[in-house]
């Protein structure tokens, strides 16, 4: 059984959420403090959503320099996934592991609500079991969702496939719609949406366990053989 | 030596500011007029000890490149003067 750490900052608010979908989907999963320099024996990582460090200055501003970020910034090197939902899809572009940056929401409200995204692209750690074109229903919930780049990076991003996931309808101003992006060697992805918090139909989804399922096709078919063979 | 800095952290040119439009609209019903190019953005000041002015704004201007501003949108400008001088 694969296993994933959950970071902690001070301020997160879903990490619980989250090892309790992950379980759901057959990984475990261990919450790891932000002070930690390591983060165990795991085959990857995911930092959820909430309001680390108060949001204060920029979101993940400060987060981005918790000890715990190196070793993320490792796995990152090492081609394991790494994971940013909402505030940590924030954290994973202040640290400079994902393009752009969020901004406020273009219409300057606070977003909570189910909203309907597209998968673009099947090469990520959060889409390797869905089918291109496959749609979601999952819940955003975020102030700073606009997701912004340069044009040079903006044509990259869709030129590689590095957009993984845009809305229907965009809720927050974010260029060319899009709600997830990874990084050029596809193993680091972010995403405004919390695929957590739709993980049961009583929630009112459980698209978000195809995400989550997706990190075990993931690490079946993208960990390189000398990391497969050690564990 | 003592030194006040003080910097400004803006979005960068080109870069909307729903903010700073927002109040740019509602200026006329207060009777202002003529006024444009309204942006908002956010000042953070603090006092730090260095040898020179020059060696001060030098490590103020790499705070702002690590942490104050987010240099994809944003840019910082950085005011020092000797502790004491308003």
């Amino acid at each position: 059984m694969s296993r994933l750490a959950v970071v902690v900052f001070p301020g997160s608010n879903c990490e619980h959420d989250v090892v309790s979908a992950l379980e759901r989907v057959g990984f475990q999963a261990s919450l790891v403090w932000h002070q930690e320099s390591t983060l165990g024996e795991v085959d990857g990582v995911i930092l959820p959503g909430g309001f680390a460090h108060g949001d204060y200055l920029r979101p993940g501003a400060i987060a981005r320099f918790s000890p715990v970020m190196g070793a993320v910034e490792e796995m990152a090197r090492e081609g394991a996934p790494v994971v940013g939902i909402c505030n940590g899809f924030q954290v994973l572009t202040e640290a400079g592991l994902l393009a752009g940056a969020l901004r406020r929401n273009a219409g300057r409200r606070f977003i909570c609500r189910p909203v309907t995204c597209e998968v673009r692209s099947t090469s990520s750690p959060l889409t390797a079991a869905c089918r291109r074109g496959e749609r979601l229903v999952l819940p955003i919930n975020h102030n700073e969702g606009n997701f912004t780049c340069d044009e040079a990076t903006a044509r990259q991003l869709f030129q590689n496939e590095q957009v993984v996931l845009t809305y229907t309808e965009n809720p927050n101003g974010s260029l060319g719609d899009i709600a997830g992006i990874c990084n050029e060697a596809r193993n680091v992805v972010g995403l405004m949406p919390h695929p957590e918090r739709a993980s049961d139909p009583l929630l009112g989804s459980a698209d978000g366990l195809r995400l989550l399922a997706s990190l075990a096709t993931f690490l079946e078919a993208g960990r390189p053989a000398a990391a497969r063979s050690s564990s | 030596m003592r030194f006040a800095v003080t910097v400004e952290v803006t979005g960068l040119e080109g870069i909307s500011d729903p903010e700073g439009q927002t109040i740019e609209r509602v200026l006329p019903s207060l009777g202002f007029e003529g006024i444009g190019q309204v942006r908002v953005g956010k000042l953070v000041s603090f006092a730090m000890e260095a040898a020179s002015r020059d060696e001060a704004r030098r490590r103020a201007e790499e705070l702002c490149r690590r942490l104050l501003a987010n240099p994809v949108t944003e840019q910082a400008k950085v005011m020092v003067v000797p502790a004491g001088e308003a």
